[in-house]
C-alpha cells in the first residue's frame, strides 16, 4: 500500500528508450554542427565563439529544462494551465509581428541581447496542450459540429498568425495535427480528401487544369463504384471514356498541325477545361436524383466533393499566383520541375543533394566532408544539418538517424496508446505529429522531395529556441507517461 | 494485430520512412551523378601545362622549340581603383583597351564571379617584367607563365604547321581537350599532336563556396605531374630546307628532296610559304595570310595536282620496255613532231632518228607517241581500253594517281585516267590511242603532286623501288609505322632501269651543244642524272619541271623541282634542283656556279603567276 501511494521508482517509470533516443539525436546534432562549421583550421568542439560551443550551452540548459519538467513540475498542472499558456502564446505571436526583429524577410523572432527566440516554437507546445485539454474533456465528440469548430479554431488561430509572420513553413507543421485528429475519430475521408486536394493542386500546376478535372472525375466515380458489382462497370465504361478524353488535347493539337491551322484557330483556343467542367456540373442533377432515390449520403457527399474539387482547380491558379509569395511560388515551381534553376532557388536543393549523394554508402568520415565543410550548402548547421550527416556518415549514418526518429515517433505513439488518460494520449499524438512533420519536411527538403521550407530538424539542428522547444514538448510527454505509470502502471 | 487507427498511422509512418530511405538510397548509392558533381564542386583543378615536345631536324638541330611568354590575368573581384595610365604604360597598351575590358568584365561580373580572366596573351618576358616590377600597385592583376613555340631556323613553316588555342568545335571532336589548351592545327604539329602535346598535370585545391582556396586536397597526394610532350625528330635537313626556301623565293612552286635509300624527305618547300615568325603568333597574322593571293597556307608540294610534263616520259618508256613493245635499241623518227591523221604533236628541233637513251637525253615527243601507241595498241589486249587499264596499273605502281601514304595530314592523290574515264568523256568504244596521245608526254588528264615526282625520281634512283616518303624519323620516343621501312616495287622489272638512268645521265652530262636538255644542271664529279619537263599551263607560261638524283651509283638525294610559269625545265627548275643537290652533297656552291645561284636567288616570277 505504502509503495503504491508513493508510486514506483525512477527506473521503472521513466521511458528510458525514449530518453536515450533523444540524447542520441541531440549528441548527433552537436557533433554534426561542429563538423558543418568546421573550416580549414580546426577548433575545439567546446569553443564558445563557434556554433558547436554555443550548442553545448543550449544542450546543457535543455537537459536542465528536461530535468525540471520531469522532477520539479507536477504533471497535473498542464491540464489546468493550458488555457493561460495558450492565450499567452497567441499574445506573443501577435506581439512579435510588431516587436520582433526581421530575419530573412519574416518577423518571427524576439531578440534579448545575444538570445533570440521564436514564439512559433512555443506555440507548438501550447497548441498541443490546449488541444489535449479540450479534446479530453468529458462529453467531447469530434463529430459534434461545435466541438469540431472549436478544435479547428485552436489549430488555425496560431497557424494564421504564423502565416502573417511570413513563416509559412512553420505554419505547415500545424497541418500535421490532422494525424492526431484522425486518431481521435476524424473521418478518414477528410484525410483522403486532403490528399486528393494536394494531388489536384500539383496536377493543375504541372500538367493542366484539364487533366486535373479528369483525375477528379476518375477519383470521385471510382470511390462511388468501389464495390464488387460496380467496379466492372467502371472499368468497362468510365475508364475508357476518361482515357479517350485524356488524349483528346494531344489529338486536337495533331489535327491542328496537320491542317496547318493558324495560331488563333479554334483548335488551339478551345477552352477544354471549361467544357469538361461544364459537362461535369451539368450532369450533377442526374446524380442528385439518383442520390435522392437511393437515399445515398455518400453520393451527396461525392457531389459536394466534386464541386469543391472543381472550385479548387480553378482557384489554384489564383492561389498560386496571388496568395503565395514570390519565393514560395518559385520553390514550388522548382520542386515540381516547372523551372530548372540550379544557381537560383534550386541552388540550395541541388547543393544539398550533391552533398548527401557524395556521401555514398559509408560517407567521407567525420570532418572529411568537402561540400558541407566548405560552405556549399547554405544554412548547413540549421535547416540543412542533414547534409552534413549524409555526406560524412553516408547512407548507413543517415539511415541510422532516420530510424532513430522513426523509433522515437513510434515509441511516442506506442506509449500514448497505452495511456489511460485521454489527455496524455492526445498530447502524445500531437508530439508525434509535430516531430513527424518536421522530420518529413526537413529531410524531404534536403533530398529534393519537398520544397525548400525553412524548418529545423528536431533535436539536431543548431539553435537554442528550437532545441528547448522540442525538449519541452517531448519531456512534458515523458513526464505525463511517468505520472501514469506511477499510479496506474 | 488489428488494423485500428493507431496501427494505420504507424503504417503511414513506416511508409514515409521508407520513402525517405529509398530516396536516400538512390541519391547516395545508385545515382553516380551527385558524386561526380561533388568533386567538381569543391575541388579546384589548377592545371599544369606540360611543355610541348620539341621538333628536331635530322641532324639534331632544333626546328621548333619552346620559350616562355606571359598571359596577363585579371580577377575582377579583387581589382581595386588603380592608375590606368601607369598600367597602360607598363604594358604598352591604350587606356581605351583597358577601360573597354574593365567594362566588359563588369557586364559579365555574375558569370566571372571570383574567377580570373585573360586580359592580354603572350607577352614577351621583357614586356612582362616591366609590369611585374610595379605589379604590387595593381591588386587583381597577375601574370601567368606559359610555354609557347619558338623557331630557331626559318625553315619549313608550312611543314611544321602552327599551334593555336582549341575552339569549341575542336574540343567536341577531340577527347581530352578543354578550353585554354593549345593544339597543333596543321603540318607536323597536327600529325604528331599525340606525341607532342604531353599530358596535362594538375594540383587539386579545395575551395569554399566563394571560390576561395582553402588548401591543397589531401596534401597534394592526388596531384598529378605534367608529362612533357615527346620530342619529334624529323627527316628534314634544316640547312637544306632553308636553302631550298631561298632558292624558291619569289617563285610559285615546290621543291622536294628525298633520300632514296630511306624515303626520308630532306626538304619540302612550298613557295610562297609561311615565315616561322608568323607561325609563332598565327592569331595576329591569320587575316594577312588569308588575304595573300598566293595562298601561302596551301602546301603545293603535296596538295597541288600538276601535269608532270616530259618527266613522265620516263614512266612511259619503262612501261613500254616491260610490255616489250620496243627495246632500248629501237629507233623512232621525229620530224619536228608526231603526225597522226591530220593532227600533229609537235617536237623541238633535234637530230632523228633517236634510240631510247637519246630520246630521254633530248626529250623527244614523237618517240613517246610511238611508245604509247605501242602500249595501247598491243595485241596482248583485246582493246585499247584494256591496254589503257594495264598502263594505268603500271603507272599507279609508281605511286601516281593515289596517295602515297606519307605522314602528311592532307596529301593529295592526283589523277591517272583509266578506260572508264575516257568512256565517260568520249562514250564507250568511241576513243582510240590517238585521242589520248598526250598522255605519252605527261600532258592531258594526268595530275600529280611534286611529291609524286620526287618519289618517281627516288624510284628510278633505286632502280625500281621506293620507300614511302615520310617526314618523321624513327626515334627512341616515337616509333614510325613499319610501312615506311618496306620496299615498294613497281610492276616494271628492275633490269629496265639502268637504260633510263643512262639517258638521264646523258641529258645532264653530255655537255653544251650535245642536245642534252639539262646540261645546265651538270656539276663536275657529282654525276647528276636528271630529266627536264615543260608542262603546259593554261594560265600563262609553261611550268618548269625537273627531277634529278645524284650520284649515279648509290644515290644520296633525289629532287623534284616544279616552278609555275617558269617556261622550259632547264630555265628554272633544273638549276634550282641541281643547286640543291650540290648544296647537299658538297655543303657549298662552287665558284663557277655562283653566278647561276645568284640568278636563281634574284629571280622573280611572281608577276607571271595569275592569281584569282
Amino acid at each position: 500500500m505504502e509503495r503504491s501511494r508513493r508510486g514506483r521508482g525512477l527506473k521503472e517509470t521513466l521511458d528510458w528508450p525514449l530518453i536515450i533516443c533523444y540524447l542520441l539525436l541531440v549528441f548527433i546534432g552537436w557533433i554534426n554542427i561542429y563538423a558543418s562549421v568546421q573550416s580549414a583550421e580546426p577548433s575545439s568542439i567546446f569553443d564558445f565563439t563557434a556554433r558547436s560551443g554555443k550548442q553545448f550551452i543550449w544542450m546543457i540548459t535543455a537537459f536542465s529544462l528536461g530535468a525540471i519538467i520531469l522532477f520539479v513540475i507536477s504533471p497535473t498542472v498542464y491540464e489546468s494551465f493550458s488555457l493561460p499558456i495558450y492565450l499567452a502564446t497567441i499574445g506573443l505571436l501577435v506581439a512579435v509581428i510588431f516587436l520582433g526583429v526581421e530575419v530573412k524577410g519574416s518577423r518571427s523572432w524576439f531578440e534579448f541581447g545575444p538570445v533570440r527566440f521564436q514564439p512559433a516554437e512555443i506555440s507548438k507546445i501550447s497548441t498541443s496542450l490546449m488541444l489535449a485539454t479540450v479534446m479530453s474533456q468529458y462529453g467531447y465528440k469530434l463529430g459534434n459540429i461545435r466541438n469540431f469548430i472549436l478544435t479547428a479554431a485552436i489549430i488555425l488561430v496560431p497557424m494564421v498568425i504564423i502565416v502573417a509572420q511570413s513563416e509559412t513553413g512553420s505554419a505547415l507543421v500545424y497541418a500535421g495535427f490532422i494525424f492526431m485528429l484522425y486518431r481521435e475519430g476524424l473521418s478518414g475521408w477528410l484525410l483522403f480528401m486532403t490528399g486528393v486536394a494536394i494531388l489536384l493542386f500539383i496536377l493543375t500546376l504541372t500538367v493542366s487544369p484539364y487533366f486535373s478535372i479528369l483525375a477528379l472525375m476518375a477519383i470521385v466515380t471510382l470511390c462511388n463504384d468501389l464495390f464488387p458489382g460496380k467496379i466492372r462497370k467502371w472499368l468497362l465504361i468510365i475508364l475508357p471514356v476518361l482515357t479517350v478524353l485524356a488524349i483528346l488535347p494531344w489529338g486536337l493539337e495533331r489535327i491542328a498541325v496537320i491542317t496547318h491551322a493558324g495560331e488563333d484557330s479554334i483548335l488551339y483556343r478551345l477552352p477544354l477545361e471549361y467544357i469538361l467542367a461544364g459537362i461535369g456540373v451539368c450532369s450533377i442533377p442526374y446524380f442528385a436524383i439518383q442520390a435522392f432515390r437511393e437515399r445515398n449520403t455518400f453520393k451527396w457527399m461525392s457531389i459536394v466533393a466534386f464541386l469543391a474539387g472543381i472550385f479548387l482547380v480553378f482557384s489554384v491558379d489564383f492561389i498560386f499566383h496571388d496568395v503565395l509569395q514570390d519565393h514560395q511560388r518559385k520553390r514550388i515551381e522548382v520542386l515540381l520541375g516547372l523551372k530548372d534553376d540550379p544557381s537560383g532557388v534550386g541552388y540550395n536543393v541541388n547543393q544539398s543533394m550533391i552533398a548527401i549523394g557524395s556521401g555514398g554508402l559509408t560517407g567521407k568520415g567525420f570532418l572529411k566532408g568537402t561540400q558541407t565543410t566548405y560552405g556549399f550548402v547554405p544554412e548547413q548547421s540549421t535547416d540543412f544539418i542533414f547534409c552534413t550527416i549524409g555526406e560524412e556518415w553516408g547512407f548507413i549514418g543517415s539511415a541510422f538517424v532516420i530510424l532513430l526518429y522513426a523509433f522515437l515517433i513510434w515509441r511516442v505513439i506506442h506509449d500514448a496508446e497505452r495511456c489511460r488518460e485521454n489527455f496524455t494520449r492526445i498530447y502524445g499524438y500531437c508530439v508525434a505529429s509535430c516531430i513527424f512533420m518536421h522530420l518529413f519536411i526537413n529531410i524531404g527538403m534536403t533530398i529534393g522531395i519537398m520544397p525548400v521550407i525553412g524548418i529545423p530538424l528536431p533535436f539536431v539542428s543548431y539553435g537554442g529556441s528550437s532545441l528547448w522547444a522540442f525538449t519541452v514538448l517531448l519531456f512534458i510527454f515523458i513526464a505525463l507517461v511517468r505520472h501514469e505509470r506511477r499510479y496506474f502502471g | 494485430m488489428k488494423l485500428d487507427r493507431s496501427n494505420k498511422l504507424k503504417i503511414g509512418l513506416g511508409v514515409a520512412v521508407a520513402i525517405i530511405l529509398s530516396r536516400l538510397f538512390i541519391i547516395q548509392i545508385v545515382d553516380e551523378k551527385y558524386k561526380i558533381d561533388a568533386s567538381n564542386n569543391s575541388m579546384v583543378y589548377s592545371i599544369i601545362y606540360p611543355p610541348r615536345g620539341i621538333i628536331d631536324d635530322r641532324n639534331g638541330k632544333i626546328l621548333v622549340g619552346n620559350k616562355i611568354a606571359y598571359d596577363l590575368l585579371v580577377t575582377p573581384k579583387e581589382v581595386e581603383a588603380f592608375d590606368t595610365l601607369a598600367l597602360c604604360e607598363a604594358l604598352d597598351i591604350s587606356p581605351e583597351f583597358v577601360r573597354g575590358k574593365m567594362k566588359e568584365y563588369y557586364r559579365n561580373r555574375r558569370r566571372i564571379g571570383y574567377q580570373s580572366v585573360v586580359m592580354l596573351k603572350q607577352m614577351t618576358p621583357e614586356r612582362y617584367m616591366k609590369f611585374a616590377e610595379i605589379a604590387y600597385k595593381f591588386p587583381g592583376f597577375r601574370g601567368q607563365a606559359r610555354s609557347i613555340r619558338e623557331y630557331p631556323y626559318n625553315a619549313g613553316g608550312n611543314l611544321l604547321g602552327y599551334v593555336s588555342e582549341v575552339d569549341q568545335d575542336f574540343i567536341r571532336k577531340h577527347e581530352g581537350y578543354s578550353a585554354g589548351d593549345y593544339a597543333g592545327k596543321t603540318g607536323i604539329e597536327a600529325t604528331c599532336e599525340p606525341y607532342l602535346k604531353g599530358e596535362k598535370g594538375y594540383n587539386i585545391y579545395l575551395r569554399n563556396s566563394h571560390n576561395k582556396i582553402e588548401g591543397s586536397y589531401r596534401d597534394g597526394e592526388m596531384d598529378k605531374e605534367a608529362v612533357p610532350g615527346k620530342n619529334i625528330t624529323t627527316t628534314i635537313d634544316a640547312e637544306l630546307q632553308h636553302y631550298g626556301q631561298m632558292l624558291m623565293q619569289n617563285k610559285v612552286g615546290s621543291l622536294v628532296a628525298i633520300e632514296p635509300s630511306t624515303g626520308e624527305i630532306l626538304t619540302l618547300v612550298s613557295s610562297p610559304g609561311i615565315d616561322v615568325d608568323m607561325l609563332a603568333d598565327i592569331g595576329s597574322h591569320y587575316n594577312e595570310i588569308l588575304a595573300n593571293p598566293y595562298k601561302p597556307m596551301f602546301n603545293r608540294a603535296v596538295q597541288s595536282a600538276y601535269p608532270p610534263g616530259s618527266v613522265f616520259k620516263l614512266v612511259n618508256g619503262l612501261i613500254g620496255l616491260q610490255e616489250g613493245v620496243f627495246t632500248p635499241e629501237t629507233e623512232y623518227p621525229c620530224r619536228m613532231g608526231y603526225f597522226f591523221g591530220r593532227n600533229k604533236l609537235g617536237c623541238h628541233d633535234h637530230r632523228s632518228p633517236l634510240d631510247f637513251e637519246e630520246s630521254i637525253m633530248m626529250s623527244c615527243n614523237a618517240y613517246y607517241c610511238y611508245v604509247l601507241r605501242g602500249i595501247l595498241e598491243n595485241d596482248k589486249y583485246a582493246s585499247v581500253a584494256e591496254a589503257l587499264d594495264a598502263w594505268n596499273r603500271y603507272v599507279e605502281s609508281f605511286g601516281f594517281g593515289r596517295k602515297l601514304g606519307s605522314d602528311f595530314p592532307s596529301e593529295l592523290g592526283g589523277f591517272i585516267p583509266d578506260s572508264k574515264y575516257y568512256d565517260r568523256v568520249y562514250g564507250e568504244g568511241r576513243w582510240k590511242a590517238t585521242n589520248v596521245i598526250s598522255l605519252s608526254i605527261g600532258q592531258g588528264e594526268i595530275g600529280c603532286t611534286p611529291l609524286h615526282l620526287a618519289n618517281l625520281c627516288a624510284t628510278i634512283a633505286n632502280r625500281g623501288f621506293y620507300y614511302i616518303p615520310h617526314l618523321i624519323k624513327d626515334s627512341e620516343e616515337v616509333s614510325i609505322d613499319g610501312k615506311y621501312k618496306e620496299r615498294q616495287y613497281t610492276l616494271v622489272d628492275t633490269s629496265y632501269f639502268p637504260e633510263v638512268i643512262e639517258g638521264m645521265y646523258r641529258a645532264v652530262n653530255s655537255g653544251y651543244g650535245s642536245g642534252g636538255t639539262a646540261t645546265i644542271a651538270a656539276v663536275d664529279g657529282l654525276e647528276i642524272c636528271g630529266k627536264t619537263g615543260t608542262a603546259q599551263n593554261p594560265r600563262g607560261d609553261d611550268n618548269s619541271v625537273f627531277i634529278c638524283f645524284a650520284p649515279k651509283d648509290n644515290p644520296r638525294i633525289a629532287v623534284a623541282a616544279y616552278v609555275e610559269n617558269g617556261s622550259f625545265g632547264a630555265r628554272w627548275a633544273a638549276p634550282i634542283a641541281s643547286l640543291l643537290v650540290e648544296k647537299y652533297l658538297e655543303g657549298d656552291i662552287r665558284g663557277n656556279r655562283k653566278a647561276l645561284e645568284k640568278r636563281i636567288l634574284d629571280g622573280n616570277l611572281m608577276d607571271k603567276v595569275k592569281t584569282d
